[in-house]
């Protein structure tokens, strides 16, 4: 029977792609801008994941974002210094500063002052030049997507010279690092630095980098600094999570690519739904005459849910084929590198699938159990 | 929609289908027969109290205008619909007291359908199509395929195995559904109005047909037919009206 019901499923061409179609649609659009959300999500919070040698964030108790942090009195430090189970500390500094480029455009950068004597918080893996050459005066290193958005087209030049807050800054080193929400070039340079590249602030010191003593566990030392200090602090998942949070609450961003999402459930519903339907609806007779030989109910659920499945396996594929194209396809693209589709996300378009095929499958079967038999014998 | 599932199962199981030798001498055997549609106070009586037996080895006719019962009588002779009230016997086992899903397997083993429609599947071909009731009971594809084409054969269509009914004029489709009919030599053949949707020649020759090869003995077939070309074919003729029998002429008694 199941070859019987394949045979009836592709035998009428069209509403067979139709059907695909609908399911194919359904899938590109839900794993592709599900994808993409999740992959903006997590850009809020990279910068946080790309530093990978300190256990905690320490920070105003106020902070709700990596983008929002008022700066720490310099003593802070010491403070979180003399907390048990601390192994080492050092200040990390984060902000926005605008960069005037040697020709007199000018780009909005994001800045990182590293401390001068363990550069911690450092780009792991370097394109062009040395991590060492950050040591020299004036230096600055830039991730290579900034590059590009500084000098678009252009090769890689180490010594080009750039100006923020009309001081001079030297490119030493072109750095991989994590795309962040916005598309602005990420800078690198020595907290000392810092203080001169970024305008007046009575307090430079964004956050403290803590590594907890060998033993000694995170959260435990989190809980201890913050009753020490009255600042908050963070492990890197709490903050990375922390900051997500932020932007999943107070931005349009998950209601916008929700509503994609839906849409494309919904979409796919309708169209593989009224299809199957359809499909169902002309094959009326034909699983009428095949009750009346003999076929049981039950074998016809399952004729009804294996074309469902086979519509539904094959609309996936496809459309889960059609998302790994646009994103490897787009890899290459500045504003759109780091977006890829997560293996979750793919488990979940395939569930959401099943649930479509199902749904679009419930009515038809429905349908065909009510109808009497003896429909075979009307004209 | 699971009720309806269950449904076929609310029946205490029936005893084991009686064999045709253990029955009745009648292939068909209804006494009493109603059939109401519709709710008790505003619905149609299509049967009013039919009694009838076929014998098997014959061809039996059920003619009369459009509305008497005829269709509505084979479909509870069949095993399609449910009688309002009344017994129906057919090959020695009584409907009423088979399950659901008993009489889903009595009907796939026992009875072979000939529609007006001749409802083929489109994505078939004429042998597919007729190979249909043996996939359904389980027999593996290449076998039944190869057991079709000889029925085929026989009823003409050797040449045409590979063609899809689309391919084929009202005459052959109507054959290929013959074949399909026969193909698992069933006991009882019911056909519904098998001429209706085709010229004069071709629906001679299907009767002709019907007559060669499905009549046999041991084999009780049902032609229902307002087609007064073919009443000659029958060994005998229901007459019915208004959802009785009006008059039987020939061996059937009433």
């Amino acid at each position: 029977m199941h070859w019987i019901a394949l045979k009836m499923l592709t035998g009428d061409r069209s509403k067979y792609l139709g059907l695909i179609f609908g399911v194919t649609f359904a899938t590109v659009l839900m794993s592709q801008q599900v994808s993409i959300f999740v992959g903006i999500m997590a850009r809020t919070g990279s910068q946080i994941l790309d530093v990978r040698d300190a256990d905690i964030w320490v920070m105003d108790n106020k902070v709700r974002y990596i983008d929002e942090v008022p700066g720490l009195r310099d003593n802070e430090l010491l403070r979180v210094r003399g907390v048990p189970g601390v192994d080492w500390a050092v200040k990390l500094y984060k902000g926005q500063v605008r960069a005037r480029l040697a020709d007199g455009n000018f780009r909005n950068v994001i800045l990182f002052g590293l401390d001068d004597a363990t550069l911690a918080g450092a780009p792991e893996t370097m394109v062009a030049g040395d991590l060492a050459d950050l040591r020299r005066p004036d230096a600055v290193i830039i991730d290579t997507a900034g590059y590009e958005y500084m000098w678009p087209g252009e090769p890689v030049v180490l010594g080009r010279t750039l100006e923020m807050n009309d001081r001079r800054a030297v490119l030493v080193g072109v750095c991989k690092a994590s795309a962040p929400f916005t598309t602005l070039p990420i800078l690198y340079t020595r907290y000392s630095e810092a203080g001169r590249f970024v305008p007046k602030e009575r307090h430079l010191m964004s956050f403290v980098l803590v590594k907890a003593a060998a033993g000694v566990e995170t959260q435990t030392l989190c809980s201890r600094i913050e009753e020490q200090t009255g600042h908050s602090a963070l492990t890197r998942d709490q903050f990375f999570w922390k900051t997500i949070r932020y932007f999943l609450a107070s931005t349009g961003i998950p209601v916008n690519f929700g509503i994609t999402i839906t849409l494309g459930f919904i979409i796919g519903v309708a169209i593989a739904g009224q299809t199957f339907y359809l499909f169902t609806i002309e094959n009326l007779r034909q699983f009428g005459a095949l009750k009346a030989m003999g076929v049981s109910n039950g074998r016809i659920v399952g004729m009804i849910l294996l074309q469902a499945l086979v519509v539904g396996l094959l609309g996936y594929s496809i459309g889960v084929g059609l998302t790994a194209i646009f994103f490897e396809s787009t890899g290459h693209i500045t504003h759109l590198a780091g977006l890829h589709m997560y293996w979750q996300i793919m488990l979940g378009t395939g569930a959401a699938v099943l649930v479509i095929v199902v749904l679009a499958s419930l009515l038809s079967i429905r349908r065909v159990l009510v109808t009497e038999t003896a429909i075979v014998f009307r004209t | 929609m699971l009720g309806l599932l269950r449904k076929q199962q609310r029946f205490t199981p029936a005893a084991p289908v009686a064999s045709h030798e253990a029955g009745p001498t009648a292939a068909v055997h209804c006494r009493g027969v109603t059939k109401r549609f519709g709710s008790a106070d505003s619905g149609t009586w299509a049967l009013r109290g039919v009694d009838l037996e076929v014998p098997p080895g014959q061809m039996t006719l059920l003619v009369g205008p459009s509305g008497c019962g005829k269709t509505t009588l084979i479909s509870i002779v069949a095993g399609l619909l449910e009688p309002t009230a009344g017994e129906v016997q057919v090959l020695g086992a009584e409907f009423a007291r088979l399950s659901g899903g008993s009489l889903v397997r009595f009907r796939g083993a026992n009875i072979g359908f000939v529609f007006q429609q001749y409802n083929l599947l489109p994505a078939l071909t004429a042998l597919e199509n007729a190979a249909v009731p043996l996939l359904i009971a389980g027999q593996v594809r290449r076998q039944a395929l190869a057991k079709t084409a000889a029925v085929m054969e026989a009823v003409g269509l050797g040449d045409k195995l590979h063609s899809l009914p689309s391919q084929l004029s009202g005459g052959q489709q109507q054959r290929v559904a013959i074949a399909r009919a026969l193909v698992h030599e069933p006991r009882l053949l019911v056909c519904d109005e098998p001429t209706a949707a085709l010229d004069a020649d071709s629906g001679r020759t299907v009767m002709e047909l019907l007559r060669r090869v499905a009549v046999q003995p041991g084999r009780a077939v049902i032609v229902v037919t307002h087609d007064s070309r073919v009443f000659s074919f029958g060994d005998a003729i229901v007459h019915m009206s208004d959802g009785r029998i009006d008059r039987i002429d020939g061996s059937p008694r009433v």
